[in-house]
């Protein structure tokens, strides 16, 4: 028998990178709000600079709820399961995965809120690849620029201004969209290789660029400067200068008086009433059970838990699951394509033992629709990024290019001596689409210990994406050869299975046929149910998507304290 | 490991008044390539138990580490870095659910080896021990099924064991770190660190010698105390 709380304004589900956000504007305008966290707080202490326990044991990703429940994955409906991953590529604790992300905080281009509209008046409808569901935004860059740009100043992010209101300035990205100012903090600084690498990139006429990132390049709102010493990819900040939500806006709302948080705990249904809106949300804290009344529920998981949890939380009103009465939810996913990397031997050390992800150089000629499209058979484009990060473990794990017989032994030894330092891995986020053959559902066999099927994702890269990734390694081995490469190697475009971005399941739109949310975030049919993170992007872009799902957070939350009483179930 | 990680921190403490080249030998900062032969240890290993290993599994991994990175005139090998001792610990924690592939895998390895030479593993010659490792990489070893899988665990762990951080086992006294140019665990890194052909000298330091990412600080200090929940 759940025991039964006091009702709230508004119960979030999951306080990582977006119900973390939330949280702000929403206890700053007086709700009273619960965050039901599946993780712990975690602190600095924590976040040892230890490879082992961060890259290979998937700690803090390890003894989480969410590695109780890590998604299966089938290429088609009819193809066989693949590998289930080992570990979730996402994590649980107060932040959620804003702990240990990269950080890359990018604001989308215009492109990515327009693609259907902007591809057939450019180049014809033709262009839009065959099976593809993809959908313009129901609103434009311009509807969103005030919420990036609340975020930014919320969580801290660093970086070089390209377009403040139209003005270009060619130290940042000349083709960002307009912003309204300036970066909150000016960008990290960069290393003697990545500095070499924007050299090279000028060289080729191309736009080089350093990118934005939620990690502090400066005191900040009384956080430390970051301090670069290699352990920040996979890993927490010892300095508190990354800016997840854990250090950034969650204690801005405790601060209020007004966010209640409750760890561990397990949320298993969103609760309904028989016209269908939403009562609250029952979860479990070490097999005791509650029930949380609330007014409005935000579900503010990842993608793959918001899809689940509605599709677990069948009623009379959604036989099919909450919000699915349209067939959608688990509809329009898609994951990023970052796979068919590109990598390279230099014949001296790049001297990139420190540093973090977040610190290179950016090159954006060649994302979205940046360059014309006439000449080439697909639609979008990537981001390249290269940075300085490399642990020692993963240094002698490199390939050797070829250059050694075995991957053991003395000759590959002497190989590793001289190149553990000499190599270079690229980042490539390339434009994804959605397609009619790739969605999540419930696995019909694997469950969680408590009985739950799991989710499973059903999706493959398509021919849109392939030919970006081929196109988009020629101009990574172009920009390497420039810097002085000696060796070049491809990664292949690989299955597309679990991924820390991962886009749709509740698609955001104005059509209830093909969308389970609204321009505002809110569920089609049932109204005072919410849904936070990427889960509601229609498109990807070139680019990391938390910053967006930040900035879409924030409009939801600002939208509902507006309307609060027009979204809200009335009190029970 | 508690004793010698204690030890470690004291001797720096003290290598902090003394100087600190009574921890970094002078030219250490790059291991000696080809010309110079590497000094072995100057102390043998200290006595170790069989944590998880029987002794003769010990035996064969031992002498399969040492082949895999092989002590040379590029220097230290897995052998120094004690990463048979790191798998041996961790098969009982955080690598236990690969302790029967353990057993089966070296057994396998040990059978090869009466099978085809007649003499336990460790008593082949390095060339006899690399054309068996080579058939079990290339899976072609007869009548073992999953011989290139566990070959590629080996290895994994082998490099993990030799290249992590040495609260765990392996790296001993860095070695690891030192042959690949690691200059080690550092909490603040300077923009001239980064530059191109810096030279960031060694300083031998575990993550786990920074006092702020182990329980003792819990007791005493601020820094754990002053958390987000401020």
């Amino acid at each position: 028998m759940a025991t039964r709380l006091k009702e709230t304004d508004v119960v979030i589900v999951g306080l990582g990178a977006v119900g973390g956000v939330a949280a702000l504007p929403l206890t700053q305008a007086g709700l009273d709000v619960v965050g039901l966290e599946a993780g712990a707080w975690l602190t600095k202490r924590d976040f040892a600079p230890d490879e082992l326990r961060n890259n290979y044991r998937g700690w803090p990703q390890s003894a989480q709820k969410a590695n109780q429940e890590i998604p299966t994955h089938r290429a088609t409906a009819s193809s066989a399961p693949l590998p289930r991953l080992a570990i979730h590529p996402m994590m649980n604790a107060v932040g959620g995965t804003s702990l240990h992300y990269w950080a890359q905080s990018w604001r989308l281009n215009p492109w990515d809120f327009k693609v259907v509209s902007e591809t057939t008046r450019r180049y014809g409808s033709s262009r839009i690849p065959g099976g593809s569901t993809v959908e313009d935004w129901p609103f434009g860059y311009e509807e969103l620029e005030p919420y990036y740009d609340k975020v930014e100043v919320e969580v801290g992010v660093s970086g070089a201004a390209g377009n403040v209101n139209g003005t270009i300035d060619r130290r940042g990205n000349v083709f960002e969209a307009p912003r309204r100012r300036e970066f909150p903090m000016p960008p990290l600084r960069g290393t003697g290789f990545t500095d070499l690498m924007a050299a090279a990139a000028r060289t080729l006429g191309w736009h080089p660029f350093p990118g934005p990132a939620a990690i502090n390049s400066r005191l900040y709102q009384s956080r430390a400067a970051c301090m670069y010493h290699g352990f920040c990819n996979r890993g927490g900040c010892h300095v508190d200068a990354k800016g997840s939500t854990a250090v950034t806006t969650i204690p801005k709302a405790q601060a209020t008086g007004r966010l209640k948080v409750v760890t561990r705990a397990h949320v298993t249904n969103v609760d309904v009433d028989g016209d269908g809106r939403a009562t609250g949300v029952t979860y479990l804290v070490d097999g005791a059970e509650f029930q949380q009344p609330a007014r409005v529920v935000l579900i503010a998981s990842y993608t793959y838990e918001n899809v689940r949890l509605l599709l677990l939380s069948k009623s009379k009103p959604y036989p099919n699951g909450l919000s699915n009465n349209h067939g959608q939810v688990g509809k329009h996913y898609f994951s990023h394509n970052q796979t068919a990397g590109v990598s390279a031997l230099f014949p001296w050390n790049t001297n990139s033992w420190y540093g973090l992800p977040a610190q290179g150089t950016a090159v954006d000629d060649w994302a979205d629709d940046n360059f014309d499209h006439a000449g080439v058979d697909f639609i979008g484009g990537g981001n390249l990024w290269v940075y300085s990060d490399r642990r020692p473990i993963a240094a002698a794990s490199t390939s050797t290019f070829g250059r050694t017989a075995k991957s053991w032994g003395s000759e590959w030894k002497a190989f590793i001596t001289d190149n553990a330092d000499r190599t270079n891995t690229s980042y490539l986020q390339k434009t994804t689409l959605p397609y009619e053959a790739n969605y999540l559902d419930l696995d019909p066999v694997v469950k969680d210990p408590l009985g739950f099927n799991v989710c499973r994702i059903t999706a493959e890269y398509k021919e849109n994406e392939r030919k970006i990734a081929a196109f988009i390694q020629d101009k990574m081995e172009q920009w390497y050869r420039a810097a002085g490469a000696i060796a070049v190697e491809r990664a292949p475009v690989g299955p597309m299975g679990p991924s820390t971005h991962a886009y749709g399941g509740t698609r955001m739109g104005d059509d209830p046929a093909t969308n389970v949310v609204d321009r505002w975030g809110f569920s089609h049919e049932a109204p005072n149910l919410g849904v936070l993170g990427a889960s509601v992007m229609g498109t990807s872009g070139a680019r990391n998507p938390t910053l967006t799902a930040q900035a879409l957070a924030w409009r939801t939350a600002e939208h509902l304290a507006k309307s609060f009483n027009a979204i809200a179930r009335r009190r029970t | 490991m508690m004793l010698k990680l204690i030890s470690r921190r004291e001797l720096l403490k003290r290598a902090g008044v003394i100087g600190a080249a009574a921890v970094v030998p002078a030219g250490a900062r790059h291991p000696p390539h080809g010309d110079v032969a590497f000094a072995p240890p100057q102390a043998a290993p200290a006595r170790e138990p069989l944590e998880h290993l029987t002794a003769t599994e010990s035996d064969v991994l031992e002498a399969i580490v040492e082949r895999l990175i092989p002590s040379d005139a590029h220097g230290p090998g897995a052998k120094e870095a004690r990463a048979a001792r790191y798998i041996d610990r961790a098969l009982g924690g955080a690598l236990a659910s690969s302790r029967p592939l353990y057993a089966a895998g070296l057994a396998a390895v040990e059978q090869a080896a009466q099978s085809s030479r007649g003499k336990a593993f460790k008593d082949l010659r390095p060339d006899e021990q690399d054309e068996i490792l080579s058939s079990f990489e290339a899976g072609t070893v007869q009548g073992v099924a999953g011989a290139a899988a566990f070959f590629a665990l080996v290895r994994a762990h082998t490099l993990q064991g030799t290249f992590c951080d040495p609260y765990y086992g392996g790296n001993a006294g860095f070695v690891g770190w030192e042959l690949i140019g690691y200059p080690g665990v550092r909490t603040l890194v300077t923009p001239d660190d980064q530059r191109l052909g810096a030279d960031v000298p060694f300083n031998h330091k575990s993550a786990y010698d920074y006092e702020m990412f182990t329980k003792t600080i819990a007791s005493a200090a601020p820094l754990g105390a002053m958390t987000h929940g401020d």
